[in-house]
């Protein structure tokens, strides 16, 4: 049973993900912390791919560093809440967009090629407000969340 | 009964009415802090919320954000990030570095000086968590966009079989071609400048 599941695991990890819908690579886990997709819930790892409509969360001790594919960097310290809600990104031209919201905790962020290229294309959103990024190395704090 | 007891129960009501007359504090929900660039360049962060806009453009700025969408400036500093974000800080991966290799003229083959770099490229994928590392090729100016897109992608592939060659696994790296957008020397349109042929390896 559990074999199968390893191999189930590993066929999951090793399915080809196409380069349009990859967003960015989990570099740093510490602690607890899961990633969201689609209604599952599965534990990050680094190495693990993030795509958008992921959201990540980290628990009471987690930490988590990701590295998006234009270089964007985001960690979230614990209890915390990040979800990637829209990531594109044409390694050409540098167009793409990058939607986020930290709907509770800390979130650090440095920006990366969308935000030089087109700034106006890169948003983050916390409960109660909005950020526009004009090439930028910031800190969140969105507070505890709603219950 | 200790004679004090009272004086200390009055006092205490006079504290409690008298703290009743003032509002309490609001607690910001939420705070954000515009961080220095580590170049030391300008940089921005626009708060915007249903009660106001605020524009972040100093290091340690700060904007306290409340729940009825009111607006608050505040400062911090690097002690106070720390200490509120020190967790958050402490996970971010390492900023990707780059590496430039040149093609000897007219050919294939990168030159020795460009050869020389990959040590340095190897160790810093053993050094990194979880490493990627993607190729981006650049060309000059002279030339068509379409035709120096495919040129661009052609030389990163070229430097990714290097890269293979020389025992770095294929599975990490990725490909891109820049074409001419991004000359390292700014020029006329059609001219040559061999600067500008150049390969990036990015390792993040």
């Amino acid at each position: 049973m559990s074999r199968m599941l390893i191999v189930l695991l590993v066929c999951a990890l090793s399915a080809p993900v196409s380069a349009a819908q990859e967003a960015g690579v989990i570099k740093i886990v510490k602690g607890d912390v899961a990633v969201e997709r689609s209604g599952e819930r599965s534990a990050g790892m680094p190495g693990m791919r993030v795509q958008a409509g992921d959201r990540v969360v980290t628990g009471r001790d987690g930490q988590v560093g990701i590295t998006l594919r234009d270089n964007t960097l985001l960690s979230a310290g614990p209890n915390s809440s990040l979800a990637l809600d829209e990531f594109a990104f044409d390694s050409t031209t540098h167009a793409g967009a990058i939607d986020a919201s930290v709907q509770r905790g800390t979130v650090a962020v440095v920006s990366g090629k969308i935000a030089k290229q087109s700034p106006e294309s890169v948003r983050f959103r916390t409960p109660n407000a909005i950020l526009g990024v004009r090439g930028t190395s910031f800190v969140i704090d969105a507070g505890a969340g709603k219950p | 009964m200790d004679p004090v007891l009272p004086i200390v129960i009055f006092a205490a009501l006079i504290a409690i009415l008298l703290g009743q007359d003032e509002p309490a504090p609001r607690l910001a929900q939420e705070r954000v802090v515009l961080l220095p660039e580590r170049d030391g360049s300008a940089s921005a962060v626009t708060v915007t919320t249903r009660g106001g806009a605020a524009i972040l453009d100093k290091p340690y700025a700060a904007a306290d954000v409340f729940d009825d969408g009111t607006l608050a400036r505040a400062d911090e500093s690097a002690a106070s990030v720390e200490m509120r974000f020190g967790a958050a800080l402490a996970a971010q991966p390492p900023p990707p570095v780059s590496f430039l290799v040149y093609f000897v003229f007219n050919t294939d083959e990168l030159t020795d000086a460009s050869r020389a770099q990959f040590g340095r490229i190897k160790a810093e994928l053993a050094a990194r968590p979880a490493p990627e590392i993607v190729v981006i090729g650049h060309t000059d100016r002279v030339g068509s966009i379409p035709y120096n897109d495919a040129l661009s992608l052609k030389r990163a592939q070229t430097v990714r079989a290097a890269l293979i060659q020389a025992g770095i696994a294929p599975a990490g790296i990725e490909v891109a071609g820049r074409g001419e957008r991004e000359p390292a020397v700014a020029t006329a349109d059609e001219v040559a400048e061999e600067r500008n042929r150049r390969v990036e390896i990015t390792v993040r």
